[in-house]
């Protein structure tokens, strides 16, 4: 492709003291597309997600979203410019409500100025019920409108992560990175998270995702990225991937790649 | 230049008990991530228990120094036991309030137990100080200085020789794995806070002596501790050491160059500068967060 | 209905020196309002930030400086040739500086203090009030040291019907603290349930989920601190004008703890927690002495009161007392629905 993509990953390294975490990776995400970030446990996924959205330092190399440059910027910067991820481990507000959790979510969308919020100017109260209004739809959007009272933490597992994502996307992000969005969801739960990913692409909004349920990224993606032990290792349609040599034995080790040959 | 070298060696003999200190605090600290409010009690427990035990009891002045430290240990075992073995588990917060109720409780103890009046200790050591050239040094300073060193090296002794010193290394750097290897968890945290507390109150039984005993003396002695930490590095024994003789070091120089007033100042004044340029301390490892 | 018991209770409140004999029990009365709102601002910090801050006595110290400075007038030398001086000015040009400084040195301590976490931040926090400290005893020239300052102006208003009012008397300190109490209440009401109070609590509650959503962890940290110092700062003077006398004292690490003590018992990051542990914690003292107990044993009743409260009500009392609330309405609410033929009581 001829377009300047909108994520450009090129030589991201990343290093613990001796130990190589990420060594010389570079993947490219084109704006309107799913991209996966496939590998087997510890190839390297979440620790290139955490240098991406800046809560990990690369040891090398250089990161840019529409041609500013990502390297040491703070999470929150990074978030500004409109990448937002979701966590690996459940990351919601648990003492907070549904509703507070997306209210949150909106900070970046909201304007209130310290001194005015103290003043009680009615600017102020008649953003509140705007942003209350918004907070709302994104509810609905996920799927959680009949939870908007309940605490965060009182919400059964796959709803937690659903309401993860709505948080995220509150943040009106160009790119949302998920890590593992439906790790430890049934095949139902996956499926209803599957058509929601369909319609955040109707949003005009780009995915980058790392995934493990083989089926899910079969499914949803454009484009696949394989990485293994810190290195990309095949990356294409997600028809190619499934045939390649190299992800197969990455994945399910020498003996079988050399039955499939 | 003689009075940069009688500061110098000042510095030295007060520095080895401040080392005590920071040692002590920044075991427990580390280890146990306690924000120990009572260390500064403990101190001013050696400091009596050498008064009751020295003034009140006629007792040797040696013994009653060993016998000092050990009820300081045995006074932070029960502590620990008592107060922080139930909140294994919870925030930095709840066991920092609990141990702000401790501190409350045990000085106002100390002061009801021996009233406000500062109280002297008798130390054996000729009044007479002993001269070197240009500069002087009184005996019993002297012999503070060595024990805090003997100390310093049994404490490095236990904490890279032996087994325990190897669990407490171990809990340090990863609690959990320190726990699915076997090791008690629970054992390791009172015997870290008897270990800091002992050394807390040899600091004191050391230094009772040589100043006096009130029942505030642990203030400041804690605020210091606390400062000794942030300069050495949370879990830095050998940054505490250091700690210790530069923070000794800094108030000699500050007191006697720029005014003696603000000699308790220098300490957080030290840590203020340091915050502004090395916000890790000056020999921590970076501690990461998120 | 919530407003007309507010309205009822402000009242009642407001009432009390009219009824009121005993001066003294008016002056508990102003020392406790001044704590609860010190309180109020370390609960901001402390409470809805999630901040270890144990040097917020340096705040108010800097207040109740600062504001007896301004209305005293001052000279003194901060560099070799060089005087700040100025001439005394009214008490309550003094006070609005007094919230100003603070707020400022809440910016600069803040700006420093939080390039560390955790158990570094309180060392560092404690610190700071302790430099304060020793530059209020030793920088004689400014702040008299030991020795005080001493004859501070009290409050003069222009009041409708009074004309020039000096506030000498504790009635009129009393509505004054009342005054200064409400409006420091809804200030923080205010920024709790905006948008930067629920970054403050996102930052507390999941830090990286916070900057993954945009919001930046220096920003909100060090705007709570200011806010929060200049109303302490408020609270300094208020302090320096009803007491009139302020000396270094008033730095003492002992009133930061007993602000913890009170926001912590009371129930952190609540609105109503700091006021039920001021009110607990600056009446308890004199109950405690009506029995004839040495100032020792009170603190030591303290220090076992707060240990108790952190095991049994770790949230507070005010969030213990809601949560049992809620519990009896839902099983007396569960005990109707389960015999609706009963008749009502």
């Amino acid at each position: 492709m001829t377009r300047a993509p909108l994520l450009d990953v090129k030589g991201l390294t990343i290093c613990f003291g001796g130990l190589v975490a990420i060594d010389g990776v570079s993947l490219e995400v084109q704006e309107g597309e799913v991209l996966s970030l496939i590998g087997p446990n510890g190839a390297g996924k979440t620790t290139a997600f955490n240098a991406i959205t800046g809560y990990l330092a690369p040891s090398a190399g250089e990161i840019r979203f529409r041609g500013a440059r990502l390297n040491g910027l703070k999470p929150n910067h990074i978030a500004e410019l409109g990448l937002v991820r979701t966590f690996q481990k459940t990351s919601v507000f648990g003492g907070r409500s549904v509703l507070e959790n997306i209210l949150i979510g909106l900070h970046l969308r909201s304007r209130q100025q310290p001194l005015a919020i103290m003043f009680g100017l009615p600017s102020v109260a008649r953003e509140e019920r705007e942003l209350e209004a918004e907070a709302r739809r994104i509810l609905e959007f996920a799927g959680l409108a009949a939870r908007a009272g309940e605490l965060g933490s009182a919400l059964p597992y796959g709803e937690q992560r659903l309401l993860e994502i709505a948080v995220a996307l509150a943040a009106k992000p160009q790119l949302l990175l998920l890590d593992e969005p439906v790790s430890g969801m049934n095949p139902v739960e996956t499926e209803s998270f599957m058509a929601k990913l369909a319609e955040i692409r109707v949003l005009g909004i780009t995915v980058l995702l790392v995934e493990h349920d083989m089926r899910m990224v079969m499914g949803v993606s454009d484009r696949i990225v394989c990485l293994n032990q810190g290195r990309v290792i095949a990356s294409g349609t997600p028809a190619e991937i499934r045939r390649d040599p190299e992800v197969i034995r990455a994945f399910l080790g020498e003996r079988y790649a050399r039955a499939q040959s | 230049m003689d009075q940069f070298l009688q500061h110098g060696l000042n510095a030295l003999m007060l520095g080895g008990t401040y080392a005590l200190l920071g040692i002590g605090l920044t075991l427990i600290f580390g280890i146990m991530r306690v924000v120990n409010f009572t260390h500064g009690e403990l101190y001013a427990f050696g400091a009596y228990m050498m008064y009751m035990l020295v003034m009140l009891a006629g007792a040797n002045f040696f013994l009653s120094l060993a016998l000092a430290v050990v009820l300081g240990v045995a006074l932070g075992a029960s502590l620990e036991f008592t107060l922080l073995r139930k909140l294994r588990g919870a925030d930095i917060d709840t066991t920092m309030l609990v141990m702000i109720g401790a501190w409350i409780a045990l000085q106002n103890a100390e002061q009801l137990a021996w009233t406000g009046v500062a109280k002297s200790i008798d130390s054996p050591f000729p009044a007479a100080p002993l001269v070197i050239g240009p500069v002087s040094v009184l005996w019993n300073r002297v012999f503070v200085f060595v024990v805090a060193l003997a100390l310093i090296a049994a404490t490095y002794a236990l904490i890279h020789h032996t087994r325990l010193g190897k669990a407490m290394r171990a809990t340090f750097q990863d609690r959990d794995t320190a726990a699915l290897m076997g090791i008690q968890i629970g054992t390791i945290h009172t015997a870290t806070f008897a270990l800091g507390s002992g050394l807390a109150a040899a600091a004191g039984a050391l230094l009772g002596p040589v100043f006096v005993a009130y029942p505030t003396m642990g203030d400041l002695a804690a605020l210091k501790a606390f400062a000794i930490v942030i300069l050495g590095g949370l879990g830095n024994i050998a940054g505490a050491t250091a700690g210790g003789f530069i923070l000794a070091l800094a108030e000699e120089l500050g007191a006697g160059y720029i005014s003696s007033g603000y000699r308790d100042a220098m300490g957080f004044v030290l840590i203020i500068l340091i915050l502004a340029f090395r916000p890790t301390g000056l020999f921590a490892q970076k501690e990461r967060i998120g | 209905m919530k407003n007309a018991l507010t309205a009822l209770w402000l009242a009642f409140l407001a009432s009390i020196p009219l009824w009121m004999a005993n001066p003294y029990v008016l002056h508990i009365l102003v020392v406790t309002g001044i704590f609860i709102v010190a309180a109020m601002s370390l609960n901001l910090l402390l409470g809805y930030a999630g901040q270890l801050s144990l040097g917020h006595v340096a705040f108010f110290g800097v207040g109740a400086y600062t504001s007896a400075l301004v209305s005293l007038g001052f000279s003194a030398q901060i560099a070799p040739g060089m005087v700040a001086a100025m001439d005394p000015k009214p008490v309550w040009s003094a006070m609005a500086a007094a919230i100003l400084v603070a707020g400022a040195f809440g910016w600069f301590i803040g700006k420093l203090a939080f390039k560390v976490r955790g158990a570094y931040f309180v060392i560092v926090s404690i610190s700071f009030a302790e430099v304060v400290r020793l530059v209020a005893v030793n920088w004689v020239e400014l702040t008299q040291g030991p020795m005080a300052l001493n004859n501070i102006p009290p409050l003069t208003l222009w009041l409708p019907g009074l004309g020039e009012h000096a506030f000498w008397k504790k009635p009129e300190n009393y509505w004054l603290v009342l005054a200064v109490a409400v409006i420091s209440y809804i200030v923080i009401r205010r920024l709790v349930h905006s948008r930067a109070g629920r970054a403050m609590i996102a930052l507390r509650e999941n830090e990286p989920l916070a900057t993954s959503v945009g919001i930046d962890v220096t920003r909100y940290l060090v705007l709570t601190t200011v806010v929060s110092a200049a109303i302490a700062g408020a609270a300094g003077a208020l302090y320096a004008h009803y007491v009139r006398i302020v000396d270094p004292d008033v730095f003492l690490f002992i009133y930061t703890v007993t602000m913890v003590i009170m926001v912590v018992t009371g129930g952190k990051g609540t609105l109503a927690g700091p006021i039920v542990g001021g009110l607990i914690f600056g009446l308890l003292p004199e109950t405690l002495r009506a029995f004839a107990i040495k100032p020792e044993a009170q603190w030591i009743v303290y220090g076992v009161l707060m240990v108790m409260v952190v095991y049994f009500l770790p949230e507070g009392i005010v969030p213990a007392a809601c949560q049992w609330w809620q519990r009896r309405q839902a099983s007396v609410a569960a005990a109707a629905a389960a015999s609706p033929s009963r008749p009502a009581q």
